[in-house]
């Protein structure tokens, strides 16, 4: 037989010899790029794994169909064209796979993620899989919306530059009443913060229903505004079980005056891009709170990464999103973090194993998403906040504001005391991630609140090795 | 009460020394200043009067705080703020922006409540000061 007969002959022939392993390919600047890494079953090559990933999430089935010789199958089949090791990972390779733009529908991340996420993960082949990171070209995010507002457009809306934006989760997260929980979000308010926010579970439920919970936390921000006379928000989380809901949750926000809302993950990625093209058309900032992320992105060999979906998040169109705090409770690598961070600030990205960055990436000026850092933070931090996150990031003390011996208010003003001591520092030319506390503790010579916060939480530290990292690291973690 | 807007409200009053390094860490980044003052300091003011044009070509600490105190002596009970810009691209807004001079008393601000149907309200934040006209509501 010939080598062509060969390839459309009836039955099974490795996906390799398909077509979807190209090592001669060059990949071309419209084409959308991931890198997977696979865990081959045993007696896998690897070369095969890779071309099975692109196959599966292309055009391939499990066996040869006559069909394809109806299509130019060429142009659409995903092409795998590199296969490394992963240094240090036995059985592990990162494989690069490209995809023709044809493959995507314009402006959607459910079917960008349909293609290039929906069979492959339980392929039998492979014994895990994982997508580590995605380039997506200038020409396919064009399509998209991108952030409702993003980060110069909320601060210029907030009328607040130069430090990063303070905030605070009501605790406890479940079981308040309106009225008290309104309580939480003035005195945060009052106190200093920027924002309160909802948590992840506060939807509509027994003890609380969102209509009046939104109508007390309205009155608690426009009261701590008169007080203070500066802009306040309160992330009214306007996750439901229909989009009929949200929406209708989301009008009564925006009567209220609200300036910003929220939504979860879970509500799935065409209810957010919905969500997004309605904050922008009613002036609203939209958060996210990644809600089940960890559940695929937190395991290193299967799964996908933390900064893939940054990016998709960041096309459909979100305003804040949790990427991690390095120092705090959860989660978070700081190499891999400060990749996050990159993900969804700036707008030209290279490629960087430190930070995990497999990829170039150009968004060609598409507005840059507000990182917030939430979970297990306190004032007494502050410089390696400041250190790791930088200045465009919401920082989200909960426990850090709330638990505050003085009271809440005094929570929010210690830890606005401390980013401004930060700042002021910083600016100033003071090494302030070696001198931290020192300078912590001269700003709370007058500042009675924050002295009792350091007092209270200055040692408090989460020291747990991270499990999701980058595959290079310039120096061991440090958390 | 106290306007807590701006870089550093939450701290003691900037010394012209405080000032000065924060101008200079501004004009090491390449972000030319501007001062500006108003006697309106409602939330969602955006357009304070200009004190001067942004000072694009001044690349001197010392002269910015000349300005400040200029106008500190020509409106000594307005606010008035010293602003950083950042035009480059991608950014293209305000970089820093800190109050400098306050009125002696700051009366605040009133919430204005209309009450409307189903439990409804529309909140008003209503700056005490602007009861008065323009140049006559911060008075000694």
């Amino acid at each position: 037989m010939t080598a062509e007969t060969e390839r459309w002959g009836p039955g099974v022939i490795p996906y390799a010899e398909m077509g979807y392993w190209q090592p001669d390919y060059q990949p071309k600047p419209t084409d959308v790029l991931a890198a997977f890494r696979v865990t081959p079953q045993d007696g896998v090559p690897p070369e095969e794994a890779g071309a099975a990933v692109a196959g599966e999430s292309s055009t391939a089935t499990w066996t040869v169909v006559w069909t394809d010789r109806l299509t130019t199958y060429e142009h659409y089949q995903g092409k795998c064209y590199r296969v490394e090791p992963v240094p240090g990972q036995d059985g592990q390779f990162i494989a690069y796979i490209a995809y023709d733009l044809d493959l995507f529908e314009e402006g959607s991340i459910a079917n960008l993620t349909s293609s290039i996420i929906g069979n492959v993960f339980g392929f039998k082949a492979l014994r895990a899989l994982r997508l580590e990171d995605m380039r997506i070209p200038p020409h396919y995010t064009k399509t998209f919306q991108g952030p409702a507002h993003g980060i110069v457009m909320e601060r210029e809306y907030l009328n607040k530059h130069g430090r990063p934006l303070l905030g605070a989760t009501v605790k406890p997260k479940l079981g308040l009443s309106a009225r008290n929980y309104g309580r939480v979000v003035y005195e945060a308010l009052r106190g200093g913060l920027d924002f309160t926010k909802d948590d992840e579970n506060i939807n509509s439920q027994p003890f609380m229903r969102w209509r009046d919970r939104y109508l007390h936390c309205m009155e608690a921000v426009n009261r701590a505004q008169a007080e203070t006379g500066e802009i306040k928000g309160h992330y009214l989380n306007l996750t439901a079980g229909t989009m009929e809901e949200i929406y209708e949750r989301a009008e009564f926000a925006k009567e209220l005056g609200s300036i910003i809302v929220m939504i979860d993950l879970t509500i799935g990625y065409t209810a957010i891009q919905s969500m997004a093209k309605w904050a922008r058309a009613n002036g609203m900032l939209l958060h996210l709170h990644r809600a089940g992320h960890s559940t695929y992105s937190r395991q290193k060999n299967h799964g996908v990464n933390f900064r893939v979906i940054a990016k998709w998040m960041r096309l459909a169109g979100v305003d804040h999103i949790h990427a991690g705090t390095v120092v705090g409770k959860l989660e978070g690598d700081p190499g891999s973090v400060a990749g996050y961070y990159d993900v969804l600030r700036v707008n030209q990205a290279q490629p960087d194993p430190l930070k995990g960055l497999y990829f170039e990436q150009d968004w060609a000026s598409m507005p840059g998403v507000m990182p917030v850092a939430s979970g297990g933070i306190h004032a007494g931090q502050m410089h390696q906040l400041l250190h790791y996150l930088g200045e465009d990031v919401v920082l989200q003390f909960g426990g850090g504001t709330i638990g505050h011996p003085m009271g809440i208010a005094a929570g929010a003003t210690a830890n606005r005391v401390a980013v401004e001591a930060m700042i002021k520092a910083r600016n100033e030319g003071r090494n302030y991630l070696a001198e931290g506390p020192d300078i912590l503790r001269t700003a709370a010579k007058h500042s009675r609140e924050l002295d009792i916060a350091l007092t209270t939480w200055g040692d408090v530290s989460f020291t747990y090795e991270s499990t999701d990292t980058p595959d290079v690291v310039e120096t061991p973690t440090v958390v | 009460m106290r306007i807590t807007q701006g870089t550093f409200s939450y701290l003691p009053e900037l010394t012209d020394d405080e000032i000065r390094l924060q101008v200079r860490y501004a004009l090491n980044h390449g972000w030319p200043l501007s001062v500006e003052f108003t006697d309106d300091p409602h939330p969602r003011n955006h357009y304070w009067d200009m004190w001067g044009l942004p000072m694009f070509d001044l690349k001197d600490a010392a002269g910015v705080l000349y300005e400040v105190n200029e106008c500190r002596h020509a409106y000594p009970n307005h606010y008035i703020r010293v602003n950083a810009y950042d035009a480059s691209l991608g950014r293209q807004t305000t970089a820093l922006s800190f109050i400098v001079n306050r009125p002696a008393e700051e009366p605040g601000f009133r919430l204005d409540r209309h009450e409307t149907t189903d439990r409804r309200l529309r909140y008003t934040t209503h700056p005490y000061a602007i009861e008065r006209p323009k140049g006559d509501r911060y008075r000694a």
